[in-house]
Order: structure tokens, then sequence, then C-alpha cells
């Protein structure tokens, strides 16, 4: 019996571009950077002043402040973009979902916010006076438990937590439990608020953030050869995945297949990625053959594209490994270029950029890419988008742990 | 402290430490099933009071606490 098709059916996102998914879009095949100054925090103690944040969200009027207070910002934007998602999929939002769909979202650090909130809380005025909600806030699986409280969730769930490989695991691991026939229906996706004063001190302290505060919106610059780390973002995307029976039985527009998925682990190194990017480089192939396909017949990817000098590298000579002559044919591109980089949310927006550049026909570039590093000589779509007929798409997703998710999608 | 006193500064900080509707806090409000403020909220509004009162409140002394009222009334005890 041949596997049964997954389909997505509705898209959300709150992101540093937009907080809905057609300006999301509009702003990324403008090529228009969604990163600037911190407003949320002081960063005057910090070497790194500015982050992909979320613009012209307000959660008390959002949820109502009861509500809100209560969450921790990463759930307030995953319940957001889960809105914006199930409505996009006509499915109506003041009913329970049920038992036959699951949810499965990613996240790398949680609700993090809340944890050094906490951690404040108790230095300076002791153990009786932590907030009570704080484990319910900074727990990794709090997205994944108030979403499905929203919106009625009953069926099986999972968080995944393999840093900024998140929510690329996610979606494939809602697709193999779809395929499965365990459901029918699963909502994923990823998110992260890390964009706070404690984590990004923390990143700064690896060397893994651009340091480029002069220049904001022109820091984050995958595949250049000035590039010097990656942008903090933050946001949630959410996707409706269910089987492609189940969306012609209610009648769904279907946006694309997800067709393929590889996992693997590069058991080498907690944050530098494998020389070569070997375990990158199986995933890949691992996917491309999880959906039936051959190398030729992959139109885009959207790379993982952090900015960092280690990982344009590796990420470029994987695709050479993998590819062979073909590499230097494919159009790919680094949207983190516009949102920078977010984290554990960054899959399932990838995902979401990847099945819109085969509905659409047009590829977003990479933006900032003015001066090409030797070892970074693909075809990366610098600067402008282009339109092409595309029914192929794969988006690569790598975390520190050594976690490489990649997922092939199709058009048709 | 006056029982509508301690009263109007339970209402306050119900609302704007907790982002409850004004009109719902009335003397007779159940705490769960009328203001949404469940075992974990019972927890926050514990620690707002003893802030706000400077006073102690042991677990036991809030079993008999389900309204606003017998809140406030507990709070008066105390003062």
């Amino acid at each position: 019996m041949s596997k049964r098709r997954v389909v997505i059916t509705g898209l959300g996102t709150i992101n540093p571009l937009a907080n809905n998914v057609p300006d999301t879009w509009n702003s990324l095949i403008n090529g228009e950077s969604g990163i600037d100054t911190i407003t949320a925090f002081d960063t005057s103690e910090l070497p790194v002043s500015f982050a992909g944040e979320v613009k012209n969200f307000d959660a008390n009027e959002y949820m109502g402040k009861q509500q809100a207070r209560k969450l921790d910002k990463s759930s307030q934007l995953s319940i957001f973009a889960t809105e914006e998602a199930l409505k996009d999929a006509n499915l109506n939002t003041d009913e329970r979902l049920g038992p036959n769909v699951g949810i499965v979202f990613g996240t790398g650090i949680g609700g993090i916010g809340s944890t050094e909130q906490a951690v404040r809380t108790f230095d300076e005025r002791g153990a009786s006076r932590i907030n009570p909600l704080a484990i319910t806030q900074l727990m990794p699986n709090s997205s994944t438990g108030q979403v499905a409280i929203k919106f009625g969730i009953e069926g099986p769930s999972l968080t995944i937590t393999t840093a900024c490989a998140a929510s690329a695991n996610a979606v494939g691991e809602a697709k193999n439990m779809i395929q499965n026939g365990i459901v029918d229906m699963v909502i994923t996706g990823g998110t992260e608020s890390g964009t706070t004063a404690m984590t990004i001190g923390a990143f700064a302290q690896i060397r893994a953030l651009s340091t480029n505060n002069e220049n904001p919106t022109g820091a984050c610059k995958p595949f250049d050869k000035d590039r010097d780390g990656f942008v903090m973002g933050e946001g949630s995307t959410v996707l409706v995945m269910e089987s492609e029976e189940s969306a012609i039985k209610r009648g769904a527009d279907i946006y694309g297949y997800v067709a393929g998925y590889g996992a693997t682990t590069d058991a080498f190194h907690i944050t530098a990625p494998a020389e070569g990017g070997k375990g990158a480089v199986v995933a890949m192939q691992k996917a491309i053959d999880d959906a039936g396909l051959v190398i030729d017949d992959i139109d885009y990817i959207n790379a993982h594209g952090t900015s960092t000098p280690a990982n344009d590298k590796n990420e470029t000579a994987a695709i050479k490994t993998v590819f062979g002559e073909q590499a230097y044919k494919v159009d790919i591109s680094s949207t983190k270029s516009m949102t920078g980089h977010l984290l554990g949310g960054g899959g399932a927006f990838e995902s979401m950029v990847s099945i819109l550049a085969l509905k659409n026909g047009i590829i977003p570039p990479t933006i900032n890419l003015h001066n090409p590093d030797e070892e970074c000589d693909l075809n990366y779509t610098p600067n402008t988008a282009i339109k092409k007929e595309l029914s192929t798409a794969m988006s690569n997703s790598f975390g520190f742990g050594g976690h490489n998710g990649v997922l092939v999608f199709k058009k048709n | 402290m006056e029982v509508n006193e301690v009263f109007e500064k339970v209402k306050n900080l119900f609302v704007d430490e907790l982002g409850i509707d004004a009109e719902k806090v009335t003397m007779e409000a159940k705490l769960e099933e009328d203001l949404d403020i469940d075992s974990l909220g019972i927890v926050e509004v514990v620690m707002a009071f003893e802030d706000e009162f400077e006073i102690e409140i042991d677990d036991e002394e809030l079993t008999d606490v389900g309204t606003v009222g017998q809140a406030v009334n507990l709070l008066h005890s105390k003062l």
C-alpha cells in the first residue's frame, strides 16, 4: 500500500517582517529587512544592540490582560500564529479540534524570558515571591500545551527541542504521524522569543552573533565574505498539515505537499558543524529519497544560511557534495537575511517560505549579499527576488547539538 | 481600616495586577467561577495580598475563601 500523501492547507505567522502571511510574503519578495535596534530592553551593557523583534503586537489587546499575563511571549505568539493558520485552513476556531488532530511544536529555548524574570525575582526577593506561573511559562512544552488548550487539540502532542532545527523536525515528525495514519491532521510549527538581555548576551559570548550595531538591516549577510554572525529573531509560524484525503473530503484549498523528510545528527561538536557538513549531506539525501525524487528534481533550496562564517561555508560544501554539478544550477536563498534567525521557529517559517515560493513561482532573495565569499560560490539569489516556475523546494535547518532536519516540498 | 477600604484595595489589585474586568469584582463574586482564577491564580492573589497589606497568609486560612467577600473579611480580620 502506498503511503498517504501529506498536504498543507493553512499557514499563519508572526515574525520580524509582519504579523500575517500575505504581508510577510510581500516583504520577503521585496527584499525587506525586519531587523532593527532592540526596543524591548536596555542594551547598553550588551555587545549587540539589534535583533529581529516582532512589532505592533499587543498581547493584552489580542487575548485580554488576564490571559496574556499567564503566558510567556513565545506562547502568546504561538496562539496568534495558530489562529491565523486555522482560519486560513477554513477550520472553525470556536470549536474544539478534537482527538483526530495532533500537535507538534518546535522551540529552541521555550520561555527563556520568563526564566530570566523568575531568576531575577528569586535573587531580589527570595523564593516566596517567585511568580507561581513561572514553571508553566518557562517549560519548553508550554506553547504546545497552551495552543492545545486554546483550540481543543486532543490527539498526540510532541514538543521538539533540537535548537535551530526544532520546527523543521516538527514538520517532519508531523508528516510521519499523518503518513502513518496516526491522525488525519496535525497543527505544527515553531516558536521562539529569545530576544532577551541574558540570551543575547549569552549568544554573544560564543561569538555567534553579528556585532554590526551601526547597520542592523545590513548585518545579516549570508554567504557574503563580510558576514560576522547571525542575528537573533523572534516569532512563531504554524502550518495546518493533513492527509490529502482529509483535505479533499472537507474541500480545503491545498498549498502543496510535504513530500520528504531527512533527519540526522552530526555527533561531532555541540556548536560547530561537522567538516564539510557531513551530517547535513546525509539529511539532504534522505529527504530527497523520502520524497521519491532525485537531485535534478530540486528547483529551489531555502538554505539554513545563518550568516555565521562556519554555517554558510559548510552548508555550501554540503550542497555541493549532495548535488554535484547540479549545485551550481539550483536556485538557493537564505531568507534569514531578512528575518534574522528565528531559532526553534526557523524551520516552520522557512517551510512556509518554501511552500509559498512553489505556489507563487517566486524565489525570495538573500539580501545584503554584495561580496561573495570564494568558498560560497553557488547561486544564492542575491538581493532581488526572481520569478520562476517551480515544482519542488528543499528547506535546510541545522541546530546546535548537531541536529539536522531537511524537508522537501512539492507543488503537486 | 474599614471593610469597604479593604474591598477597594482588593478590587484594584484584581484589576491592575491580574487584568480582571472591574465590573466583575463584587463582594459576592466567586473567585473561580466568576473571576476565572484557578489554583495557580490563587497563589498569585495571595502573594499580591501579602505584598499590598504587609501580612502573611497561611494556606490553612484559605480553606474557606471562595468569594471576594470572604477574602476581604479574612484580610480585614488580620489587619
